[in-house]
């Protein structure tokens, strides 16, 4: 635990010391007086299909809704968990019994009483037929049950420390039983009008357009909102997208709204301030997936040498312009429990054709020594380009790549189904190692036909075991060695190719004013956030 | 007239047949495409188990044969329902409701300012055939053509917008301004001037090319030159004669852009933000979302099938010798 905490915090110090270089690092200060009525107007992008975090959990989703919806506990850059719909809670000896004590004087947007009986309907029913996620995490329970109307005790099948991580609001947004209780979710006609706790309700959806919520007159932190309303404009195109930060038009992009080789220009814009946090939480690590089912693939040494080959500072400084880290393993720095002390794999193409040597392949008379295909992820140009790079990498050290486009629908589908020799590919962590890191690795979750599954068919007993120690472990000394041993051991295998730690810029006008505050960033409920007046 | 009806009846006969072929196939194209909206929504989702897709491809209708598919559509859509998007939570039809306003008003904006604009440049630039107003039309014309349509966009947005801040770079009208009446009127107004000029541009550059051309090609034959020896003054000769004998070719081209319109324009919507079908139905092809995809291509045949049916009847009130018979 401790060698996590020293660690995590430390790239958080070194983020937020990049941060006050940039322009505008007041983002986060909380110095200042708040004022009241301000519009906020943001990009959505793309358009969410609807806005029922419980019955669709895409991220432009999460963040409109999670200013409609709350959850019981939200997270701080440190992975630490804070009140939100929970205002106190506690864990018991044996890490199997978790007590929360709800918030007073909460209503639903329809005025209808908040009470504990609408977490156990949301938690033990609704979501379980409706969220993966939430399926497998409170799937663990025994029991989920309010004793009383402000409180909520789960008990635990099998102790699982990483529970405490498992009540942000897009895995576990709160769901108001008096409307769906008995219904058939998916078709409820309620669904067109979101109702929940959070501090803005749902107002109005012109559909491509925008979506327009209010503040809620009677949420439950009095005195907040300070915001009056907030739009999310629907701007398809990222170059418009970029303009609309420069005309003022919008004041806030997130995520991959803005193409990376645009973020360096807006910085140095005076009216707009960049940060990269806010993104802690989901902590998103990219690699090159590789179907360990096909040859040479099956092999280690010519995995190994794929990241030999791969100068994977190029690949940030000049595909993704400087947003992210490099990759030391399956662990993202800023996630828990990881370690740096793994093999290293530095650019070094001559150890990448030795290791292919070694292996007996030797180049034929076009110097090609093994063909392989590889699917770049349909993500737009920044994706492409990667695809590009890797071509002429691993074209260099004698693997000749071909490359296969695809569009969303049929890149799942390939995926899903183990059609591809290499692909590229990035999954959200959600702060702890057993939630959303071993889920790649683990043989129990090859699952053909299921996307972001152990889709490259790696298989090694002594993970299987690692990964299941360590979810279970209470002692987070104990836990922290079995990680550690687990990224070593992963790190020198490469069952995919890590290449980065993707950072994502959040683009606020300076105008506005405690937006990032905690490790879900953009998708926070904004109760606190403020506008200045133009 | 009754050679009309009878010409009209004729057509529309025809016409549900061709309807019929085009469902037909558009749905079997629409299926052999990879994947279905279920892998799209569990891809979007970001997490994916057996249960969430196989449920929600119950939900979607497509764990189901797909003859079976097909009949239900096809019943569905002989009662005029075009069906029902589960990824948007919404009936087809008021999908395309929504979103049928602002296309009309960005296409036939832009298709009546490209026809008038393009016939009359084509015309003078005929009329002053190896001048320099023929060399400016002619190059401004290609310039248009050449131009990829989202550049122009994004650069009358740099110019209009971000420079010189006289009009709105996106949108279809000032969200959250709470104008009614005139003040709206001239607020969408002022939001269309961009998007209708970028789209319209290009379709301009067309007209007067094919104008120029057909103007050209009729101005030498001997009915001008009679009208000409008869001493008619030069606009009337030009109004007359030669431009209605011109115009045939550039009707035919109207026609059939004509019948796109309301499908809208995919680019000039994506840069301006424009809620159009063009851009749902983009979408509706990354997304998979077949109901939405299968009602925009429905009703775009059916107006295309219109148009033709009405440059047919034009062609013979603009040119009498054309019998429709």
């Amino acid at each position: 635990m401790t060698l996590h905490a020293n660690l995590s915090r430390r790239w958080i110090l070194a983020a937020g010391g990049a941060a006050t270089l940039l322009p505008g690092a007041g983002v986060l200060a909380a110095d200042e007086t708040p004022v009241r009525g301000g519009t906020l107007t943001t990009i959505i992008q793309p358009e969410p299909p609807l806005l029922v975090l419980g019955l669709n959990q895409q991220a432009p989703t999460q963040t409109v809704a999670g200013k409609i919806y709350e959850s019981l506990l939200t997270y701080d850059f440190d992975l630490q968990p804070k009140p939100s719909l929970a205002k106190s809670w506690q864990v018991s000896g044996d890490g199997l019994t978790y007590t929360f004590q709800l918030q007073d004087g909460v209503k639903w947007h329809d005025g209808a009483p908040f009470s504990a009986h609408d977490v156990v309907f949301s938690l033990k029913t609704f979501l379980m037929e409706t969220h993966p996620r939430a399926r497998e995490l409170f799937g663990r329970c025994a029991s989920i049950e309010a004793p009383d109307d402000k409180t909520v005790v789960f008990t635990l099948k099998q102790s699982f420390p990483a529970f405490l991580q498992s009540f942000e609001i897009s895995t576990a947004p709160i769901m108001p039983a008096h409307i769906y209780e008995g219904t058939d979710y998916r078709s409820n006609p309620k669904n067109a009008t979101p109702i929940g706790t959070g501090p803005f309700k749902f107002d109005q959806w012109e559909k491509g357009s925008y979506i327009h919520l209010v503040a809620a007159p009677d949420y439950w932190q009095k005195g907040k909102p300070y915001l009056k309303d907030i739009y999310f404009k629907v701007i398809p195109d990222a170059a418009s997208r970029a303009l609309a930060l420069e005309t003022g038009d919008v004041l806030q992009s997130q995520y991959n709204d803005i193409d990376p080789f645009d973020v360096a220009r807006l910085t140095k814009n005076p009216t707009l301030q960049i940060t990269k946090k806010g993104y802690e939480f989901v902590a998103p690590v990219m690699w090159i997936e590789i179907n360990t089912r096909v040859k040479p693939l099956d092999d280690k040494r010519f995995r190994q040498a794929i990241l030999y080959a791969l100068d994977r500072e190029f690949i940030r400084d000049r595909i993704w312009f400087g947003l992210g880290r490099v990759a030391t393993g399956p662990i993202n720095s800023v996630t828990k429990y990881y370690d740096s002390n793994v093999p290293k794999y530095p650019y070094d193409p001559a150890k990448a054709t030795a290791l292919l040597d070694q292996m007996g392949l030797k180049p034929d008379g076009s110097g090609v020594r093994a063909t392989l295909k590889f699917m770049p992820l349909p993500y737009g140009e920044t994706w492409q380009r990667l695809g590009e790079y890797v071509k002429q990498a691993l074209g260099k050290v004698g693997v000749s790549v071909i490359l296969e486009s695809t569009d969303a629908a049929g890149w799942g589908r390939r995926e899903a189904n183990w059609d591809f020799d290499m692909t590229a590919d990035f999954l959200y962590q959600y702060a702890d190692p057993s939630i959303g890191v071993s889920r790649t690795y683990v043989s129990s979750n090859i699952h053909k036909g299921v996307m972001f599954s152990n889709t490259e068919g790696y298989s090694n007993p002594e993970v299987d075991t690692l990964f299941e120690q360590a979810a279970r472990e209470n002692d987070p000394k104990r836990r922290q060695q079995y990680y550690t041993k687990v990224q070593q051991i992963l790190v020198e295998d490469v069952p995919v190719a890590w290449l980065l730690e993707m950072e994502f810029p959040t683009i606020l006008n300076k105008r506005v004013h405690n937006a990032i505050t905690t490790a879900i960033g953009v998708n926070e409920t904004y109760a606190d956030a403020w506008v200045d007046k133009a | 007239m009754r050679g009309y009806m009878i010409f009209v009846g004729h057509r529309l006969f025809k016409a549900v047949f061709v309807l019929a072929a085009v469902v037909v196939l558009n749905f079997m194209l629409i299926h052999a495409a990879p994947g279905d909206p279920a892998t799209v929504m569990a891809g979007e989702a970001g997490a994916a188990d057996p249960l969430f897709i196989a449920q929600l491809r119950h939900q979607f209708g497509i764990d189901q044969s797909l003859p079976r598919q097909l009949l239900i559509y096809l019943g569905h859509i002989s009662h005029g329902d075009l069906g029902f998007s589960y990824r948007q939570q919404r009936p087809v039809w008021d999908l395309l409701a929504a979103r049928l306003p602002a296309t009309i008003l960005l296409t036939f904006s832009a298709f009546l300012l490209a026809l008038l604009g393009g016939v009359l440049f084509g015309t003078l630039a005929a009329i002053n055939v190896g001048r320099l107003t023929d060399t400016a039309v002619t190059v401004l014309a290609l310039l248009s053509y050449a131009t990829p349509i989202f550049w122009i966009g994004l650069m009358l947005v740099l110019l209009f917008s971000v420079d010189l801040g006289w009009l709105p770079a996106f949108g279809y009208e000032s969200v959250g301004s709470g104008f009614s009446g005139l003040t709206r009127v001239a607020d969408i107004g002022r939001h269309m001037i961009l998007p209708v000029t970028t789209l319209g541009l290009f379709y301009m550059a067309v007209y007067a090319r094919l104008t120029r051309a057909s103007i050209l090609e009729v101005i030498t034959l001997d009915f001008v030159k009679t009208a000409r020896a008869k001493g008619q003054k030069e606009w009337k000769i030009v109004w007359r004669h030669v431009l209605r004998n011109a115009l045939l070719p550039v009707i035919t081209m109207a026609g059939i852009q004509a019948g796109q319109l309301v499908g809208g324009s995919i680019l000039v919507e994506t840069v301006f933000a424009w809620p159009g079908l063009g851009r749902m139905t983009f979408d509706a092809v990354l997304q998979r979302d077949y109901q939405v995809l299968l009602g925009v291509f429905f009703v775009t045949s059916v107006l295309v099938i219109g148009f033709n049916i009405l440059t047919d009847i034009l062609y013979s009130i603009v040119d009498p010798r054309v019998d429709i018979g």
